[in-house]
């Protein structure tokens, strides 16, 4: 194992990050603030609890799932594509290190990114909300293993991207659509049928629901947590199958 | 004799497009040698060096690093190997000596401060270890892709195109550095477009030409084999033609009659050319002033590429 190469990868993508610690904090914290004020303020005081909590409490998981998800995957995406890019992948390509070391140093440190933006939103929403977190283990384990998922996916979306607009298009045009409409501002119970059926094959409806089942149990869920659960190791596992290939295979990295 | 630090066998290249970028080509190169590779524009030197590296795959044949296969045993070959690419790729944002650091610990090895001084210093880039890379000039980045290519002590190192687009003096340094580092047992490959840098430092040459390997050959026997001599007689007044006396001698006349042009073998016990001088007394051609001049490597480069097309 070439663990200073992976040492090497990880704090040069941390150090990337750093260098613009502001805005990559400022612009979600910002964006999670509005969202409190507007429906968890404003329109979550008119609203009735569901699942037991209020509805300001409610949307935490959500908000914090909205931004994890589009955290992770650009991250990821701009950390593989910038060297592709910029030619730098010269050097990664012809260092001793494997698919699995490269994955571990970029999608390390880039679920270490979308992990901090994640506890530092649900810090913020206790500025709004005075929610409580019923099963802290279960919670940070969501998180971490939503953030790794997405930013395997975002690595995948960085390999085989051929423009940085094409970087923008999946967060912007599927991910967010696909977590508004997973129940981050409800449950798909308050949706009429066909929509809840509909809604079912949405795979963000399963990380929002597991996700809130670590907050607040249950009867705030939407799924039960063994199908979210084994939907997120799906994903993972998919993912992970889909790196691994790209890296025997050289598939746009190598001619 | 000195053993092999790299042996390539059979490798050849064909990309998606059909593009033949190399025919099997086999070659060793020895441990601790200045390997020049030469070639036009479009031959395969690149693609040939980035195969060896483990940026382009092979479509066959094997190459060993130090003993080690490249594909099959990658990591302890890739350590082995230091690269300095063509093309200016760096990255704009980084400090010097953290993107130099960064590189030693991509290829395994522990933090080592004080040997990125060292290369820093040699490099003259330690004034500039703060620096972002972007802040420098063309020539600096240069260094600094050499200063990452030796951060993790190569014993084999692939400059490709070194001194392409860098002023004569960083030229000469870089030409003192290889020697250097040569002294100090590492094995050198290099592609140039410059002969004269080939001819400068190499030991041997290689001379790649549409993905085919014409010739690999001791830089001073190549110069001695396929270089000629040339013995020219500058004459007191120019000649029509040359006289029916001197019939059996390359002669041949130049700059309007007024130079006599003699071609011989360098590598021959006898030039031939007391037997010349004393013919021309004989037939009464004089002469005001003579000289001989052999044939540089980019001649022979030229006319080895010239007799494949």
């Amino acid at each position: 194992m070439n663990t200073y190469g992976v040492q090497a990868i990880y704090r040069f993508e941390m150090a990337r990050w750093l260098r613009t610690l502001g805005q990559s904090l400022f612009s979600p914290v910002l964006s999670t603030s509005l969202y409190f004020i507007v429906f968890g303020s404003a329109i979550g005081s008119r609203m009735m609890e569901i699942g037991g909590v209020s509805y300001g409490e409610f949307i935490v998981p959500g908000l914090i799932m909205l931004s994890i998800l589009t955290e992770s995957v650009s991250n990821a995406s701009f950390g593989i594509y910038m060297p592709r890019w910029a030619g730098t992948i010269y050097e990664l390509l012809s260092a001793p290190v494997s698919a699995f070391e490269a994955v571990c140093g970029y999608v390390g440190a880039a679920a270490t990114k979308s992990v901090i933006i994640g506890l530092v939103i649900l810090a913020t929403a206790r500025l709004f909300v005075n929610y409580e977190v019923q099963n802290w283990p279960a919670m940070l384990a969501f998180l971490v293993l939503t953030s790794i998922s997405f930013c395997l996916f975002g690595f995948i979306l960085g390999v085989l991207a051929d423009g940085f607009e094409k970087l923008q298009i999946v967060p912007m045009l599927i991910l967010t659509p696909l977590t508004f409409l997973g129940g981050t501002f409800y449950s798909i119970d308050m949706l009429p049928e066909p929509w809840r059926t509909v809604t079912l094959f949405n795979p963000v409806v399963y990380l929002i629901s597991g996700f809130r089942w670590a907050f607040f149990g249950a009867q705030a869920a939407d799924v039960n947590i063994v199908v979210s659960l084994s939907a997120i190791g799906v994903f993972l596992a998919a993912c992970l199958a889909i790196v691994w290939r790209i890296f025997k295979t050289g598939y746009r990295l190598k001619a | 004799m000195a053993e092999p630090i790299i042996s390539i066998r059979d490798v050849s290249k064909t990309y998606k497009s059909g593009l033949q970028a190399l025919k099997p080509i086999n070659l060793d190169i020895m441990k601790g040698e200045i390997f020049a590779l030469l070639g036009p524009n479009g031959a395969g030197k690149t693609t040939l060096i980035s195969i060896i590296c483990g940026i382009v795959n092979p479509s066959s044949g094997t190459v060993t690093a130090d003993g080690h296969d490249i594909i099959r045993d990658y990591k302890a070959a890739r350590r082995k190997i230091g690269l300095v690419p063509q093309e200016l790729h760096t990255d704009a944002f980084e400090r010097v000596i953290d993107t130099v650091s960064f590189s030693r610990g991509l290829f395994g090895f522990a933090p080592n401060p004080a040997h990125i001084e060292k290369v820093l210093r040699d490099l003259s880039l330690w004034e500039k270890r703060n620096d972002k890379i972007m802040a420098l000039s063309g020539g600096m980045k240069r260094r600094v892709m050499i200063a990452k290519a030796l951060s993790h002590e190569p014993k084999i190192l692939f400059l490709d195109e070194p001194t392409a687009g860098v002023d004569v003096e960083l030229r000469r340094d870089m030409w003192a550095m290889v020697r250097g580092l040569r002294e100090n047992g590492v094995t050198i490959i290099l592609t140039t477009h410059y002969i004269e840098e080939a001819e400068e430092m190499a030991d041997r040459v290689g001379v790649i030409d549409k993905g085919q390997l014409i010739v690999v050959e001791e830089k001073n026997a190549l110069m001695r084999k396929l270089g000629k001599k040339q013995l020219t007689l500058e004459l007191p007044a120019p000649l029509e033609r040359i006289p029916d006396g001197l019939n059996g001698y390359t002669l041949e006349l130049a700059a309007g009659g007024n130079q006599l042009i003699y071609s011989f073998d360098a590598q021959a016990e006898d030039t031939g050319i007391p037997a010349l001088l004393k013919r021309l007394s004989d037939v009464g051609v004089d002469f005001k002033d003579l000289h001989t001049e052999q044939s540089s490597l980019e001649d022979i480069f030229v006319s080895l590429v010239h007799r494949t097309t």
